[in-house]
């Protein structure tokens, strides 16, 4: 399957949908819990063991888009959105198959194994061929796609639910909402299938005459890339943001509740879920927000932005979050959006120091990142505040070591940021063969209408 | 919203209007997403009523 190339006329607003109907699917991983509940009491299974589906699915997004993002570039966003498509899919189709039949293997290998090869490919699907539409605008277009990801638990919890309540919680019923839920996403995805286009390549005309390619600067390998200090510093940053971020988020309702437990303005349970529902929307509005302003003051600002303001709200929940409802909110929110933010302003970043050669693929590396995070970051809060538990603290103190913990990460985090320079020519690509796929946006831009 | 492609300068004729494909493809994504968010916006005023 060849790239699809762009037809004349063609608008570049048509690859963001593309892009949404992918990430809004894949989104769905995040909302998983939901079938937690009635798998467990279908199929016997221990809290544990009804997680797995879930955490092999994450194993397998890092895993595929590390290894696989060089293919991706290779064999172009339509490629990779029908193997997205198709995995994604199917691993909900296995998943029926094993509830309808009580073998759980079944709905680990199907939601887990399958089904994660298509979150990772699907991932990174769209990432490069936007950099490519929107060379002006890197962070807000990845944004728009990476908010999607966001956005796609806020669409499947409600509606799985839902399903889940029509159908029943039984092992049938389970089924039927896996079936439907896989034919659904497969209609949805294929959107972005039909949809995707690549900017058509600079004619040699156009290079002999002298027109400048929108990718130009410097054009770094996926491989070179990741013998440059630059990606490991990236790296660094992205997992300390990360891990900052799911410190609050792993325990957002327990944290609120137990900072406000001995005032007079104690959270219920249900206040408690709010807040959490509140944070997943300064989560998605971050993606966007904050990744569109890096356009505006820069890569490296906003990340010191990301990085040194969020030490300063740490430090305003550790010194003065119990004293102040409405200020512990604020500052959850705005590290919550940080943390958004960082996971999409990254591509855009790695456009500025790699070029648009390989981005997509070099992007997929750094996602072992987030998997790092995603482990690092519940492993500190829990277990830091079990042992303050065990000491006898309660309340506000079971966190005090956490959050001065996450300020020490957004710190490392902010220095690597800091480190961080252009890449060495000597690592650049040679220029015959970083301009020849270059595409002609720039003409592409100024033909509009 | 109405940056488009073409290799040389376009025939204005020849060249499609794709702002109903636009309009159709941002409300086939719009859709759930406004849905999840209703949802969400839902769920978040607990903070303040519950």
């Amino acid at each position: 399957m060849s790239p699809p190339i762009a037809p004349v006329g063609w608008s570049r607003w048509l690859v963001p949908p593309a892009a949404l109907s992918i990430h809004l699917s894949i989104g769905q991983a995040y909302g998983w819990s939901v079938f937690k509940p009635p798998l467990e009491d279908a199929l016997g299974l221990s809290g544990t063991q009804s997680a797995l589906p879930f955490q092999l699915g994450i194993v397998m997004l890092g895993l595929s888009a590390a290894f696989g993002g060089t293919l991706v570039e290779r064999r172009g966003p339509r490629w990779a959105m029908t193997v997205a498509l198709v995995c994604f899919s199917s691993g909900f189709l296995l998943s029926a198959l094993g509830a309808a039949t009580q073998q759980f293997w079944l709905i680990v290998l199907g939601y887990g194994f399958v089904g994660g090869i298509g979150l990772g490919i699907g991932y990174i699907s769209p990432v490069s061929t936007l950099i490519k539409w929107f060379p002006d605008r890197p962070g807000m277009a990845t944004g728009i796609a990476i908010m999607g990801f966001g956005g796609g638990a806020l669409i499947a919890s409600p509606w799985s639910a839902q399903m889940l309540e029509s159908f029943g919680s039984d092992s049938k019923g389970i089924a039927l909402a896996f079936l439907v839920h896989g034919l659904s996403y497969a209609v949805f995805m294929l959107l972005g299938v039909l949809l995707v286009r690549v900017p058509r390549p600079r004619t040699e005309e156009q290079r002999a005459n002298g027109s400048p390619a929108p990718a130009a600067g410097p054009q770094v390998s996926a491989r070179q890339a990741l013998r440059t200090p630059q990606f490991w510093l990236l790296w660094v940053v992205l997992c300390m943001n990360v891990t900052a971020g799911i410190g609050i988020l792993e325990k957002a309702a327990p944290m609120i509740t137990d900072f406000f437990a001995g005032t007079s303005t104690p959270v219920s349970v249900t206040a408690a879920a709010g807040f959490v529902a509140l944070l997943s929307a300064a989560n998605m509005a971050g993606r966007i927000g904050w990744s569109s302003t890096s356009d505006l003051i820069g890569r490296k600002n906003i990340y010191r932005v990301y990085l040194g303001a969020g030490t300063l709200m740490y430090a305003l929940i550790a010194l003065v979050g119990d004293s102040s409802k409405p200020l512990f909110v604020l500052c959850a929110l705005v590290i919550l959006s940080f943390y958004g933010g960082g996971f999409a302003t990254i591509p855009a970043y790695l456009k500025d120091l790699f070029g648009t050669y390989q981005v997509g693929a070099i992007h997929g590396r750094l996602l072992t990142a987030w998997s790092t995070a995603g482990v690092l970051g519940p492993l500190i809060v829990n277990w830091i505040a079990d042992r303050q538990e065990e000491a006898g603290k309660d309340g506000a103190d079971l966190y005090g070591t956490s959050l001065l913990i996450m300020m020490g990460l957004l710190v490392i985090g902010f220095v690597a940021n800091e480190l961080v320079r252009p890449v060495h020519p000597s690592h650049h690509l040679g220029d015959v063969t970083a301009q020849k796929g270059a595409p002609d946006v720039r003409q592409q831009q100024s033909e509009s209408a | 919203m109405s940056d488009s492609s073409s290799q040389s300068p376009p025939d204005v004729s020849t060249v499609k209007d794709r702002r109903p494909l636009i309009a159709l493809t941002w409300l086939w994504v719009g859709a759930p997403l406004a849905y999840g968010l209703y949802e969400l916006i839902r769920k978040a005023t607990q903070l303040f009523t519950g």
